[in-house]
């Protein structure tokens, strides 16, 4: 048999958080690195029992049944830090082994207890698995930093997109550069403005979700009833207007609104329920306003479908040629210095 | 080229010689106004053409670039925490010098698409080692040069060193291994750096 002596400075090297008991529950022996945890209550002569608490197994009469079962052990330090443990006891000739470690605890174990390498055997994966701890958190610190970089490039990036992310449709700002693109190249063209009626009465009765369907659904009728080289886009909540390439005949124009308005009014369904709009539309060709720049254009086609609306929504109107730039514009709420325009009708809400 | 390798280069470069140095390299590099992602993957030749442009633009020579790069990594405050993952590597020199036999696979448990050069120890005996660098990164030696001079400091030890094999600035012929001779002249020389284990850096 091995002497007492011998097996505890063993122990000591190989497990260095082990307690060596008698059958009774005393410590006789303790490790470096347990007793380190300590360093003000010698542990030898103390019941196990009263240093630690039992969290696993938790039925317990005496120390001797904890010799008895498979011997995995939960422990933690009845005074404070209570730092939890977990543990292997193994039955020895008058008395037993136990064999403790932090498991899990261990990042808080090391911090708390100011714990070196020289405290672990040689062949524990503590610091290994400190070091994966940190090297984690560094990793996912970086990966952090990137990840809100991307966020903020990602939001700039929308910013300066063409594309209206619902619909798929061009946004105001494509808009405005096709616009400019027309101006500078000399070639006639209409500025179509689409208003869609009671499209907010679908979104407060069937919620969001339906209002965004019914803007999907009036973007692919838009596009399927304009030709390639037009330019569709949606430039407010349920506003859309279209450039109309190298077409300004009045009678084409009203048949092409016609035919949107009347498609716009099949009701659709979202999720069973029918979603029923309208629209309003003004129209702005070209030729009719020689002297007027795309923004006036678009100004007037703004101002038709302001006199559409109140003719009684569902309808369409052609601005009236307009002697020369116009400072005119829709009277909205809110602006000062704009004059309103003579055909306005004011006091009903549009 | 791992984002984490140029990321350094970078932070090397900002804090050595300032963030307009960084801007004429990059410049001078053709990257135009350019700052790397510690987590992305960059083409080779975006590291080469910017390593050249930097050696070209302080005048002097790749190796010792390489080799204050290794230092500046070492001891820096804005990679403390590198120094960290080193200093898990043992409590004293020599076990930091046994511990760079695992350094590419503690660096792949890490970040996984992470490959550094594979590192093999030899101990010649009476305190003389040779560190064998595999092939993966022409003038990764250089590095290791720094890094064990800086960590040299940060354990109080005092060491000679001596890089042989292949020279950085002829680059081709990146098969042949860099072997560095470490002699460990007195383990402890000085009192060294502390590392507390639970002190996690910022």
């Amino acid at each position: 048999m091995i002497a007492e002596d011998t097996l505890a400075g063993i122990l000591a090297r190989l497990c260095p958080m082990h307690l060596l008991v008698d059958d009774s529950g005393v410590i006789r022996r303790v490790g470096p690195t347990l007793q380190k945890l300590r360093p003000e209550t010698p542990m030898p002569g103390q019941r196990f029992l009263d240093l630690f608490d039992l969290t696993r197994p938790r039925k317990v009469g005496c120390f001797a049944d904890l010799l008895t079962g498979e011997g995995k052990l939960g422990v933690a330090f009845r005074d404070a830090p209570h730092t939890a443990l977990k543990g292997q006891i193994v039955p020895l000739p008058g008395g037993a082994v136990i064999d403790l470690s932090f498991g899990i605890s261990l990042i808080d174990a090391v911090r708390d207890y100011a714990l070196t390498s020289a405290d672990f055997a040689a062949t524990s994966l503590a610091i290994e698995l400190l070091y994966l701890v940190e090297a984690k958190s560094a990793v996912m610190g970086e990966y952090g930093q990137l990840s809100r970089r991307l966020q903020t490039a990602r939001i700039s990036a929308e910013e300066q997109a063409f594309t209206d992310t619902l619909t798929g449709l061009k946004n105001r700002r494509a808009m405005d550069h096709v616009l400019t693109r027309k101006a500078a190249s000399g070639m006639p063209y209409s500025v179509m403005h689409i208003d869609l009626d009671f499209f907010k009465q679908v979104n407060d009765s069937l919620g969001h979700a339906a209002g965004d369907h019914v803007l999907q659904q009036v973007a692919r009728i838009l596009v399927e009833e304009t030709r390639q080289e037009d330019t569709v886009a949606r430039v407010g909540g349920d506003e859309f207007v279209i450039v109309f390439d190298n077409l300004t005949d009045r009678p084409r124009l009203r048949r092409i609104a016609e035919r949107l308005i009347d498609r716009l009014q099949q009701p659709m369904l979202f999720q069973g329920r029918p979603c029923a709009i309208s629209a309003s539309i003004g129209i702005a060709p070209s030729v009719e306003q020689p002297l007027v720049s795309p923004a006036g254009l678009l100004r007037l086609a703004d101002l038709a479908l302001y006199d559409a609306k109140h003719a009684g929504r569902s309808t369409l109107r052609f601005a009236t040629p307009r002697p020369a730039e116009p400072a005119w514009t829709r009277p909205a709420a809110g602006k000062d210095g704009e004059t309103a325009p003579p055909s306005a009708v004011s006091g009903r809400d549009s | 080229m791992h984002g984490l390798v140029n990321r350094a280069i970078q932070s090397f470069v900002t804090d050595t010689y300032g963030p307009d140095r960084w801007r004429r390299v990059t410049e001078a590099a053709e990257l135009g106004d350019f700052e790397f992602e510690a987590m992305l993957i960059y083409d080779d030749a975006v590291t080469e053409a910017l390593l050249a442009a930097f050696c070209a633009d302080l005048g002097r020579s790749r190796g010792e670039v390489l080799e204050d790069l290794g230092t500046y990594l070492v001891s820096h405050p804005s990679v403390e925490a590198l120094r960290r993952l080193l200093r898990f590597g043992g409590d004293s020199y020599v076990d930091f010098l046994h511990s760079l036999d695992d350094l590419n696979d503690r660096a792949r448990l890490a970040v996984p698409d992470l490959h550094l050069p594979a590192l093999d120890l030899r101990e010649e005996g009476a305190g003389r080692y040779t560190l064998a660098c595999g092939p993966g990164m022409p003038g990764f030696g250089w590095v290791m040069m720094g890094i064990l001079r800086a960590m040299a400091d940060d354990y109080g030890a005092l060491v000679l060193l001596e890089h042989h094999g292949p020279h950085a600035d002829e680059g081709a012929d990146d098969e042949a291994d860099e072997v560095i001779a470490v002699t460990l002249i007195e383990s402890a020389f000085a009192a060294g750096r502390a590392f507390d284990l639970g002190a996690r850096a910022g």
